[in-house]
């Protein structure tokens, strides 16, 4: 029974393949991982997507002049007239189905209830239509220049929320779901007698993690782009940057839920209690300014937050490596914490 | 410093409420294969969890081949290989990626390949842990234990819930690794096991040392090499039992009645007189001849796999 040589690699390379191999094998792991902030990007993207305002619905009287002013207000771009009998037409403006109802002879008569925003847009519209429909010339011709700015758009606030959720996710539950479960399976157990030095086995984690980052950030952002056209004004290698930092950062604190945990449902408890309040107040889906003042600084050391600051600044505002400093900063802390304090404190079996 | 591959001395360690193991003497040869028989909650497995370095004991000293946990673990991680008890490796890793995995831990250590042939996993090198059978996750598992080219193998209930055929291809492993030179420590609840595999054996229960010597001592020290179980139709008097003159001992299981003797030849006509005479019927009878297990009943009045 002599000894060999083969050839052995690193057992930091082995473990890092290892996480990498485990990880591939785990389908449902890759969908939430890739699949499921694509889905979601998409369905949020279009629910949301800048279009134009629909057509205002109104009503014509029926009688003599019906027909002759259905058509006229039809060219209008943004009404959307129908003809009604007296008691109809009443109805729908009572209930809201129209907001204008066209009455009178030769004179139109407008009845509508000028409290309602769009009642008031469709009397000058229908007046307008009708006027030029009778011969009215304009004393001038104004032209129009249309405003709808990329980076001001719903979906540009939303892709780096994101970017920056499925970061925290994926980094949390990397690490907790993975370690929790080896502790489990008493893998952790029987990996402290062996030889193997503990740094690694951490470090390995941190490592996989690192590779998949890459692939998730890229994928997200390249969907981004090519479906809403959503662009990265600032420095890809600062984006780079804030992902390794964001990345690190939720390891920290993923290792530090982990460390003692015993049962799978034990830790999926911890998570939610810590993700889910920073799915909503860390600006996410919609911006935290609506939170009370007092609060806000709060809001701003979280983690997610910091990332989700950090994010819009650079791939919205082309901000630069001083401007994300402080989240920089928030985030890294949030790491050294969560390493410094999970691996003491960390129980192998 | 000691020649001993293992020797600890007045070993304790309580949990909570138990006293797992109450003042323990060991002392393992190198190149022995030791044997730690007792029932479960005897305290085996916290036992050999101290002596592997895996839990502190409350007091008491260990030295394994003659280095301390304390001063000498990372040296001694290298030289011993471990099997524990109820380990589930990853599921998704091959066999072959696995055995790497545990390879790289080590300064030096075996061809992951040449091992596989060894233990007739040859052909499962490319399946996944998640998808062998019992016996082939517990070889993998003593795989792991010797890719490190051990010293010394640390295997706690190697066989629990195996085929009889996974079972003795573990014994030849076992005993391959002896013909090295290689020493063993293992538990089992097993008797037979113990008495096919084991130089020595120490039985504990309770956390006590209640016996130890070589399987031949043991069953020696019964003094009576028959047992003879047997019930009836009703049952007869222990009274009368015991006044039987070739009885060296009886304890009752359920409805039998087990009898420890010395000749059958004499014992058997004699206890069917008895029966007879009584006006009973028998029920079953049957035989053996002495081992381990009739020891452990004679020494603590339970049988092992009741407790």
């Amino acid at each position: 029974m002599s000894s060999t040589p083969v050839r052995v690699r690193p057992p930091i390379i082995e473990l890092v393949i290892v996480r990498t191999k485990e990880f591939v094998r785990e389908t449902e792991a890759l969908f939430w991982v890739f699949g499921f902030p694509l889905l979601l990007a998409l369905a949020l993207g279009f629910a949301f997507r800048a279009k134009a305002p629909d057509k205002i619905p109104i009503g014509v009287l029926a009688g003599p002049h019906a027909q002759e002013r259905l058509a006229a207000l039809a060219k209008s771009p943004v009404l959307l007239p129908r003809v009604y009998s007296a008691e109809e037409g009443h109805n729908a403006l009572r209930l809201g189905k129209i907001s204008l109802l066209v009455e009178g002879d030769a004179q139109p008569v407008y009845r509508f209830d000028p409290t309602r925003p769009d009642a008031r847009t469709s009397r000058l519209e229908a007046d307008d239509a009708l006027q030029t429909a009778a011969g009215r010339r304009n004393v001038f011709n104004a032209g129009e220049e249309r405003v709808t700015q990329q980076g001001s758009r719903y979906i540009d606030f939303l892709m780096p929320g994101l970017v920056g959720m499925n970061l925290m996710s994926t980094g949390m539950w990397g690490m907790g779901f993975a370690i929790v479960n080896a502790r489990m399976r008493k893998l952790l157990k029987r990996l402290v007698a062996t030889p193997m030095r503990k740094s690694h086995y951490i470090l390995s984690f941190f490592l996989g993690r690192m590779i998949w980052l890459t692939l998730e950030v890229v994928l997200l952002v390249a969907f981004g782009w090519l479906v809403f056209g959503v662009r990265v004004n600032g420095s890809i290698a600062l984006l780079a940057l804030l992902c390794i930092i964001g990345g690190y950062g939720f390891s920290g604190l993923g290792l530090l839920l982990a460390s003692r945990v015993k049962t799978i449902e034990a830790i999926s408890g911890l998570m939610n209690l810590v993700m889910v309040p920073m799915w909503i107040c860390s600006g996410v889906f919609f911006s935290y300014e609506r939170f009370p003042d007092a609060v806000k600084p709060l809001i701003r050391l979280l983690p997610l937050t910091a990332l989700n600051d950090a994010l819009r600044a650079v791939i919205n505002d082309a901000a630069g490596f001083t401007q994300i400093a402080m989240p920089l900063a928030v985030l890294a802390a949030w790491g050294i914490v969560g390493f410094a304090v999970g691996i003491r404190i960390f129980k192998w079996q | 410093m000691s020649d001993a591959a293992v020797q600890c001395r007045d070993l304790r360690k309580s949990f909570v409420d138990v006293k797992a193991v109450d003042g323990l003497d060991l002392t393992v040869g190198r190149g022995e294969c030791f044997g730690l028989l007792g029932p479960n909650g005897a305290g085996k497995t916290t036992t050999i969890e101290i002596l592997e370095g895996l839990t502190v004991p409350d007091s008491g000293r260990v030295e394994i081949l003659g280095l301390t946990w304390k001063d000498s673990e990372r040296e001694l991680r290298e030289r011993i290989g471990i099997s524990l008890q109820e380990t589930q490796l990853p599921e998704k890793l091959t066999v072959l990626e696995t055995l790497r995995l545990f390879r790289s831990f080590y300064r030096d250590g075996r061809d992951p390949d040449e091992l596989l042939r060894e233990l007739s996993l040859d052909e499962k090198r490319n399946a996944r842990y998640g998808k062998l059978s019992g016996g082939q996750k517990q070889r993998l598992a003593v795989a792991c234990a010797l890719i490190g080219n051990p010293d010394m193998l640390f295997l706690d209930e190697p066989t629990t819930g195996l085929d009889p055929q996974s079972r003795l291809q573990l014994w030849e492993v076992v005993a391959r690794f002896r013909q090295t030179g290689g020493t063993v420590l293992l538990t089992t609840h097993y008797m037979e096991e113990a008495q096919r595999l084991c130089d020595r054996i120490a039985i504990i229960d309770h956390g006590h040392l209640i016996a130890l010597g070589t399987p031949e001592e043991l069953i020696a020290r019964l003094e009576a090499p028959n047992i003879i179980e047997f019930a009836s139709e009703p049952a007869l008097a222990e009274d009368a039992i015991r006044a039987l003159p070739f009885c060296l001992g009886c304890s009752k299981h359920g409805d039998k009645w087990q009898l420890r003797v010395d000749a059958l030849a004499d014992a058997v006509p004699q206890l069917l007189a008895l029966i007879e005479r009584s006006g009973a019927k028998l029920v079953t009878l049957s035989t053996h001849e002495a081992t381990l297990e009739d020891l452990f009943v004679s020494l603590t009045g339970r049988e092992l796999r009741d407790v």
